[in-house]
């Protein structure tokens, strides 16, 4: 099964392993993924700010070039949820909104490109796993059952919202990757923020607004008995994984919450070595987590510590009251 | 050429060109148009063309009449607006003055043309064009007599909730006999399943129960409850309605109503249906107390009998022995006039909603499952408490328009759920002295004493806040919150985005159809609007017929609606049918379709495509024949059958060409892109 | 389709007391604004349709830090109140977390009108000091010249010119990505360069301007 791929931006470096993980599955699943030659950068959620048909052309470029790569596989994956909801949305506006059409074509004209409305489907890859490969084909290819091993799934928004192809059932109440996390043999736990925002750019521009946010996903898979978190997207791994020491900091708590790509945990009951999966390149390590299952992950030494120069004790920081009433 | 009354064999034709005020004269050139017919189609038949200002007011009636009777007219033409609003007034006319009213023919002068060009030109020379096309037709035109049909005076109503029980009542109490059939073991409906209603605070019980027994023991009203209508056929005045009894398993001449079966039954299990899921029964029960009739019902699929063979403890303590486990069904088929439709409304599944938490979180209730909990004799004799049955709850949250309003879910307004949320707000307080908190979008209290309902709850304390509600999480931010649900909301009139912590949440869920309302439409040959409620014949006008003579709805089987406006239409639709009866026979159209034997060849393409199932085939002739009771006239099959063996009454072939070529023969100069519409 | 009122609406306030006409200065007229909003979303529910129900505020994650929720904002745009939305932080907080568009029981595009108000606020000169909006340029920077973001570089240019609240804490998190190979040194380039550059000039062109 072959299918066009979109990297995105951040697979390339900060997100490495999860276009490691993913690519390390495509002999086990039986699937091919074939990039989209010279893809350009989605514009994430800066470009649209700037300008709006410029952002639409930047999108479609990639969708034109990907039309004229279609040979059989129509099916355009990206694993970048920003991505994703980026090329689904162009794809699907191209088709309704006339306008919009006629004028991101004649952007794409003047650099010798046409997208042609509905040529490609663009889809999540946890979407083309779940529906196209499915999860009884995943439970076979099990051979190291991650019996033990508690797992919050933490999908974040934009795979599931806005779902302009209608792809999910029920977008308030998903259950992909539960019953993902349950094929691998691990035990999923009940997360209720699992589809709430990370803040996404946000520790960028508020620290204080990212920071409350990303505090409340962790402590709420804390709560819930999760030995570590999985997801979908990049930026959600890099907020909850970079800046937990921040927050640490900012609030006087001391979570050691990993966050995992789903990949990397399919690969992984696959029977695939942490090293192959890019397990270890996370900041919070994953290694106590899996060690409680038997998996030994070759840590990278980190970087030697300058001691502190202050030795007394920090004061607890009292989370500021964002309108809760008692 | 029809038959006529001029002694040189041709029509006698009279042509009346209304002014309408300025409607049409503001457009229309009126006294050139019958002038023009005058001259112009005197060789068709026109003896007198004349223009007046209002044709429609009893001085153009008159002069109708009049120009009958002394010019010895066999045929009228009246040029003035829609046949819809005075067709009838000018066929009265000519039925006054002796001419049979189908010799009457409207042209639409005024929908047709003052009122869709400002061109005068153009619209006079399309007015005649039409007169002249009228004047082609009604030269075709046959004197027809209506169809007269017996009405029987029994009626059915199906559905027994307060709009049937209401209907029935004043159906019985006129002297005539009334079926109800009604689905659900005892009748009473969805208010049997109330505490108290608004904005009275009566006990729903209390003043229903009254008119419960009233119409068990009513001896003009025969109740076939634990039924379902299977089949209906017929049409006004006589419809011959097949119900199914289902099978109660115990024999209603026996029994006494004693309830040791249901005490000593061993299988219980939770009842869906009356106690909306949060209450047991056992396998054999009477729903409620009160129910009418008493007799208990056994609910086979979860009784041990026919799934082991085993048990009987019913059979064995029944003193009277009254329990038929070999009980079948019965059908009977009952004949009846007319028939209404109170079938009521059905709830709003709130599982399909998972960010307010209904089926995850155990403290979140729907309002019909709050009902039974407020309710008296319901699962918890009126004590509000949490899911765990014991422990009261502080702090209530009530969320309005759940459901409703919605362009995900239903798109309308539910009308009663902002007085119930009100209600439960006030019974809250009453109860259990927790805080109250409503969320709304808009606060809708518009009937009588609904808004000083409002002003009440205000003064209790209720904490109101404008704002329709994001998400119900148990996810609590700060310590100390376990156990405790937040409702997570902006509240809009200052601003801000709150997170409120509440111990119980109650979400007021839409009134939706029922669930098989097209399936009940469909067999009734009524229409049902795009959400399901049955379609009204006018929404203002007529709100409780349909466009099916004789099928009659009321309640909230048209639409969401209190308890006061169901009775209403009760009555009302009880009076359309008491005068229907009293009539003891009814005029229809004539315009009918009729089969000419002859040149009918046995295809039947026509007897699968009538939308009233009007036409029958006779095996025996190899013919078929149409209803002309049945049959409205719509000229489906009479275009579709091939051998041109229908014609349709009032629409004969004849008569439509006639008026086509009428039509041509007057040139209309239009632009060449503009189409012509007549 | 809305229609203007012929006349204006006496805005009384400050600026207007003791004055015989109306403060100088013409804003767009209503007409234009909500064409410009409805342009966003074509043949589908707009801002006419709020009911002002609060679910949006109700779900966003970062209602809490904007002056206005986008409800009050929505209801400011239909009040005419075009210079207030403009200067509101609502649209730079949002997070794109799209909690707003699927609740929405109007089914109003909300998310894509935040961004349209993102765009208006950048033509009408509203952003000069905007943190979240220079973010937004550096990034765009880096997009029209590489044809892809170098997060480095992003952060880099980024907290020159708006500097972390914790500096040593940010650098330590910077030096640990670096160290675990997730950030690059120097930025890739697209060979199409010159081909986006041509694309991206012309749609500049075809930007809808209100």
């Amino acid at each position: 099964m072959k299918y066009l791929f979109y990297p995105g931006c951040s697979l390339e470096c900060i997100s490495s392993a999860y276009y490691e993980s993913l690519l390390a599955l495509q002999n086990k699943l039986d699937v091919e993924f074939e990039e989209i030659e010279d893809w350009n950068c989605c514009g994430a959620n800066e470009y649209i700010a700037l300008h709006r048909i410029p952002s639409y052309a930047l999108i479609a470029r990639n969708l034109a070039l990907a039309e004229q790569q279609v040979d059989g596989a129509k099916t355009l994956l990206a694993a970048c949820s920003a991505c994703y909801v980026n090329l689904a949305r162009t794809a699907k506006y191209m088709g309704t909104d006339r306008e919009l059409n006629t004028k991101v074509n004649d952007a794409l004209s003047a650099g010798g490109l046409h997208y042609t409305a509905g040529t490609v489907q663009v889809r999540h890859i946890l979407d083309a796993l779940y529906k196209e490969i499915g999860i009884c084909k995943i439970k076979k290819l099990v051979e190291r059952p991650l019996t033990g091993l508690r797992v919050a799934a933490y999908y974040g928004c934009m795979v599931l919202r806005p779902d302009p192809d209608q792809r999910w059932r029920d977008p308030e109440n998903p259950t992909a990757l539960e019953e993902l996390i349950a094929a691998c043999g691990a035990e999923p736990v009940d997360f209720p923020l699992r589809t709430h925002c990370c803040s996404g750019h946000m520790p960028q521009i508020s620290t204080e607004a990212s920071l409350e946010l990303l505090r409340r996903l962790v402590e709420s898979a804390v709560k819930s008995g999760a030995d570590l978190l999985i997801t979908t997207c990049p930026l959600c791994q890099l907020n909850i994984d970079a800046y937990q020491d921040e927050m640490n900091k900012f609030f006087g708590t001391s979570y050691r919450m990993p966050i995992l790509f789903f990949t990397q945990l399919m690969g992984l009951a696959f029977g695939l070595s942490p090293d192959a999966l890019a397990i270890g390149r996370e900041v919070v390590s994953s290694a106590p987590a899996l060690a409680r299952i038997g998996v030994k992950v070759e840590q990278i030494p980190p970087p030697v510590k300058r001691p502190p120069k202050n030795t007394s004790l920090p004061m607890p920081r009292m989370p500021k009251a964002y309108g809760e009433q008692l | 050429m029809t038959e006529t009354t001029d002694k040189n064999g041709d029509h006698r034709i009279g042509v009346y060109v209304c002014h309408c005020g300025s409607n049409i004269a503001g457009v229309v050139n009126v006294y050139e148009t019958a002038k023009w017919a005058q001259e112009h189609l005197a060789d068709q038949g026109v003896v007198v063309a004349k223009e007046y200002k209002f044709m429609c007011s009893s001085l153009g009636q008159k002069l109708i009449e009049e120009d009958i009777k002394n010019e010895k007219l066999d045929r009228v033409v009246v040029a003035a607006c829609s046949p819809h609003l005075h067709e009838k007034t000018f066929r009265g006319a000519a039925s006054r003055a002796g001419l049979n009213p189908y010799l009457v023919e409207m042209a639409s002068v005024r929908e047709q043309v003052s009122w869709v060009t400002s061109d005068n030109a153009l619209a006079t020379e399309k007015a005649k064009a039409m007169i002249s096309g009228a004047v082609a037709r009604v030269r075709e035109h046959q004197p027809l007599d209506p169809i007269q049909v017996p009405i029987n005076p029994s009626t059915l109503i199906v559905g027994g909730g307060i709009a049937g029980i209401q209907a029935a009542l004043e159906i019985a109490n006129s002297g005539f006999h009334v079926y109800i059939v009604e689905r659900e073991p005892s009748i009473g409906g969805h208010m049997a399943q109330f505490d108290k209603t608004f904005p009275t605070l009566d006990c729903a019980a209390c003043i229903l129960t009254p008119r419960m027994s009233e119409v068990g023991m009513h001896p003009n009203i025969e109740l076939l409850t634990w039924s379902e209508v299977e089949n209906v056929e017929g049409y006004l005045g006589n419809y011959s309605v097949t119900v199914r009894k289902k099978a109660r398993y115990v024999d209603t001449s026996l029994c006494t109503s004693c309830g040791i079966c249901e005490q000593k039954c061993p299988r219980k299990v939770i009842d869906e249906k009356f106690n909306a899921g949060i209450g047991y029964r056992k396998a054999i029960y009477t729903p409620f107390e009160q129910a009418v009739p008493k007799y208990p019902v056994l609910d086979r699929d979860n009784c041990t009998y026919f799934e082991k063979g085993t048990c009987k403890a019913c059979e064995k303590f029944c003193g009277p022995g009254a329990i038929k486990f070999d009980d079948q069904d019965e059908v009977v088929t009952l004949n009846v006039g007319n028939v209404i439709l109170a079938t009521g409304y059905d709830m709003f599944d709130a599982r399909r909603i998972p960010r307010y938490g209904y089926g995850y979180l155990p403290n979140v209730f729907t309002s019909l499952e709050f009902e039974r909990m407020c309710n008296a004799a319901g699962p918890t004799n009126g004590a509000i408490v949490m899911r765990d049955g014991k422990t009261p709850p502080k702090t209530v949250g009530i969320i309005h328009c759940v459901g409703s309003r919605d362009h995900k879910y239903n798109t309308y307004c539910s009308s009663i759920c902002c007085m119930q949320s009100l209600k439960f707000a006030h019974l809250v307080k009453e109860r259990t002295g927790a805080d109250v908190f409503n969320f709304y979008i808009d606060m809708r209290t518009a009937a009588k004493d609904y808004d000083e309902f409002y002003q009440k709850v205000l003064e209790e304390g209720t904490n109101l806040i404008r704002g329709k509600v994001a998400e119900v999480t148990d996810g609590g931010l700060f310590d100390g919150l376990d156990g405790k649900l937040i409702i997570q909301v902006e509240d809009t009139l200052i601003g801000r985005q709150r997170r409120i912590p509440v111990d119980m949440v109650i979400l007021a869920i839409a009134l939706e159809p029922r669930h098989d309302a097209t399936y009940v439409a469909h067999q009734f040959g009524i229409s049902t609007d795009v959400h399901g409620w049955f379609t009204e014949k006018h929404p203002k006008l007529d709100p409780v017929a349909t466009m099916t003579d004789g099928i009659f709805i009321a309640g909230c089987a048209s639409g969401p609606k209190d308890i006061p406006a169901s009775v209403s239409q009760g009555s009302a639709a009880a009076a359309r049918v008491v005068s229907y009866i009293q009539q003891k026979e009814l005029a229809l159209e004539p315009v009918r379709a009729s089969i000419n034997a002859e040149q009918c060849s046995g295809c039947r393409i026509c007897n699968g495509l009538c939308p009233f199932n009007a036409i029958s085939f006779d095996a025996e002739k190899m013919l078929s024949e149409v209803n002309q009771a049945l049959c409205q006239g719509c000229g489906t099959c009479v275009a579709a059958c091939p051998a041109g063996a229908i014609t349709g009454t009032g629409f004969t072939n004849q008569q439509i060409l006639a008026q086509i070529e009428g039509l041509m023969c007057v040139p209309v100069h239009l632009e060449a892109a503009q189409p012509a519409v007549v | 389709m809305a229609v203007s009122s012929p006349a204006p609406e006496e805005k009384v306030g400050p600026q207007s007391f003791g004055k015989a006409s109306p403060p100088p200065g013409s804003p767009p007229s209503q007409t234009a604004v909500l064409d410009f909003f409805r342009s966003i979303s074509p043949g589908l529910p707009n801002i006419e349709f709020c009911i002002q129900c609060g679910s949006c505020g109700g779900s966003c994650p970062a209602a809490a830090l904007m002056d206005h929720t986008p409800r009050r904002l929505f209801a400011l745009i239909r009040a005419g109140e075009l210079e207030e939305v403009l200067r509101s932080n609502t649209p730079w907080y949002c997070v794109s977390c799209y909690f707003c568009m699927v609740r929405c029981p109007q089914e109003i595009h909300i998310t894509d009108i935040m961004y349209g108000l993102k765009t208006l606020a950048v033509q009408r000169g509203y952003t000069r000091r905007n943190k979240a909006t220079d973010l937004s340029r550096t990034f765009a920077g880096f997009i029209e010249r590489f044809g892809r973001s170098f997060d480095l570089g992003i952060a880099a240019n980024h907290y020159l010119r708006h500097p972390p609240s914790d500096l040593m804490g940010s650098a330590k998190m910077g030096s640990e990505l670096l160290f675990k190979g997730r950030l690059k040194l120097t930025p890739n380039k697209i060979k199409g360069i010159p081909q986006l550059k041509k694309i991206l000039k012309r749609a500049k062109q075809l930007e809808a301007v209100l």
